[in-house]
């Protein structure tokens, strides 16, 4: 199984002289557990703006599934299956988690134009919209609005917001911040417990989560890839252990 | 507390079940009729038979509120903000006028030729207030209704100029109901085509598309992260609001039997964005409420200082703004309960 379904070629991107992420080609195979680590200012958020389109590269290419991607607006790219979490929750406060889960379920179907039926007539949008919720421990919550819940729920619901939209690759700016700490294991492990052919890109830097979750880990050092390689190698490479103590080690 | 309390302590399925039997619940209450919703359209009905010798102010009342509640669909729902909504208004006037002085006099054809007319103008202008922040469009959309306003002035042979239009009268509402003198039949028609017109936009309110218009509104870059088409939502969004904005637009030529150039007119895109501000965005009765406000309280003021009333209203909008938008978008939750029937939780 060596199907690429996510590559970036050359990728740049600069803000003014600041180079953001430089000349990164990253492939990631299809059902990838892939992790992306780094120190802080490496580039990890940036890296995946590009890949959704939240900004646009300098130079460089995206592709998804062979398709190149990089012009292609971000709801084009959630419908072709690329979808992400924010590392910032990025959420409707005047919503309740029911709609705003609903809504995108509703989009992902394809029933989001519709202006004259409402939203409880859509039955299997609804149901499907609260089964996701009981999943993620939000069902209590759904009729709240979303802006006074505790942020360990809206974080939650930023990650059930991205599997509504039932992505083949997902991106996941770590979704472990701010989650209480014996609760951030329930959270992968639901990331885990997607199809197998669901490809998963992580950012994280709870050292632990990564090498239990990932299969494969990338190393950002100042927008470059410095080292890639399987949980294995990385772990036990020196220099990661150098970029991750301080440069002088 | 765990993160999957029910998982761990039921079995998922029954606890999937009751979610879900909430769920369809709570989405019905989502789209039900409000107290004041009742209240309203009673009001709007017990008025003609308690105040007679009102109906030309309460015509006026019921034309002002169809033009904001079609605004608020822009402003309070997508979230575009516009100094030019008079342009819509001022086309479906004008064409309403034209219809009933050259073709057809019959109201209600009237009424929708100038509905199309404005929709079609509002398809095309659309695509210009998709790009930019308020700011843009606030100009882009205000450099419209100048432009509109001066095309209207210069095409005197069709639009009388800065005399106006004049020397028509509608025919028979449907052929059956004449207008009359009073303003009696006039005020039911204005009332009947805004009922009309808010259920039509209530239905979009509680559609998936209306939900995706708040979905952009509310946070734009997530928006694009469920597969919200942004641009294609503001463009159908936009175009409905001219529709009905053109309509309104139609009733005051066809109530007054006059096309005046200051249909146009700036301070009409002011007023109504004041009637807005008042009555509170995006629940669309807030069009509504701040349109009778407005008025009565415009009526009221150049009664009292006819020079200096604007003065007043200016006060208002200070003091108004200064109390705080997120107060203002819905002072309706400030109700008591009973009144207000705020949404479950």
């Amino acid at each position: 199984m060596s199907e690429i379904v996510l590559e970036t070629r050359h990728l740049v991107r600069r803000f003014g002289a600041f180079l953001a992420t430089n000349d990164v080609s990253l492939k990631v195979e299809r059902g990838a557990r892939h992790a992306l680590i780094g120190p802080n200012g490496a580039g990890k958020t940036t890296l995946i703006n590009l890949l959704t389109g939240v900004l646009p590269p300098s130079e460089g290419q995206v592709f998804l599934e062979g398709e190149d991607i990089t012009s292609m607006a971000s709801f084009r790219r959630v419908k072709r299956g690329l979808t992400r979490t924010f590392q910032i929750n990025q959420l409707f406060n005047d919503f309740t988690p029911l709609e705003t889960v609903a809504l995108a379920i509703a989009e992902r179907e394809g029933v989001g134009h519709n202006l004259w039926r409402s939203i409880a007539g859509y039955g299997k949008v609804v149901d499907e919209a609260a089964a996701l919720l009981a999943r993620f421990g939000l069902a209590s919550v759904m009729g709240e609005r979303t802006v006074i819940l505790p942020y360990g729920k809206q974080r939650l619901l930023e990650i059930a917001l991205a599997f509504a939209s039932k992505p083949r690759v997902l991106l996941l700016d770590e979704p472990a911040a701010g989650v209480p700490e014996d609760e951030r294991h329930e959270v992968l492990q639901i990331v885990s417990d997607l199809p197998a052919d669901v490809t998963v890109l992580l950012i994280e830097h709870d050292m632990d989560l990564v090498f239990s979750f990932a299969n494969r880990i990338s190393v950002l050092v100042a927008g470059a890839v410095f080292v890639e390689g399987t949980v294995a190698e990385i772990s036990a490479d020196p220099r990661v252990k150098a970029v991750y103590l301080g440069e002088n080690a | 507390m765990s993160v999957l309390p029910q998982e761990t302590t039921v079995s998922a399925s029954s606890s999937t079940a009751t979610a879900e039997t909430r769920a369809a619940k709570l989405m019905k209450r989502r789209s039900r009729i409000r107290f004041y919703e009742i209240i309203v359209w009673i009001a709007a009905i017990a008025a003609y038979f308690l105040l007679p010798s009102k109906m030309l102010i309460l015509t006026e009342i019921a034309i002002l509120a169809l033009f904001a509640v079609s605004l608020d669909l822009v402003l309070g729902f997508a979230g575009i903000v516009s100094l030019g909504h008079t342009a819509f208004f001022g086309l479906g006037a004008y064409v309403a006028g034209l219809m009933a002085q050259h073709y057809f006099a019959e109201p209600v054809t009237g009424l929708i030729v100038a509905g199309v007319a404005s929709g079609v103008l509002g398809l095309l202008t659309s695509f210009l207030i998709l790009r930019g922040s308020d700011l843009t469009r606030l100009m882009t959309t205000l450099g419209i209704g100048l432009m509109m306003a001066e095309v209207a002035n210069q095409m005197a042979w069709l639009t009388g100029g800065a005399d106006g239009l004049s020397g028509f009268s509608p025919g028979p509402i449907l052929g059956m109901f004449e207008f009359d003198l009073f303003g009696k039949v006039g005020y039911l028609y204005c009332v009947g085509v805004l009922f009309i017109g808010t259920m039509i936009m209530r239905r979009i309110a509680f559609s998936p598309f209306g939900l995706s218009l708040k979905a952009i509104k509310g946070n734009p870059m997530r928006s694009g992260m469920i597969a919200v088409p942004a641009r294609k939502r503001i463009v159908t969004a936009y175009t409905v609001a001219a529709i009905f904005a053109g309509m309104a637009g139609a009733l005051l030529t066809q109530t007054t039997s006059f096309v005046s150039p200051d249909v146009l007119a700036f301070h009409r895109s002011a007023d109504v964005l004041l009637v807005l501000v008042i009555g509170g965005t995006g629940y669309l009765y807030g069009g509504i409420f701040g349109a009778i406000l407005f008025t009565l309280v415009k009526d009221w003021l150049s009664v009292i200082t006819p020079q200096y009333w604007m003065f007043y209203i200016g006060l208002l909008l200070v003091i108004l703004v200064l109390i705080g938008r997120e107060r203002l978008s819905r002072w309706v939750e400030y109700l008591p309960e009973r009144l207000s029937k705020k949404e479950d939780r």
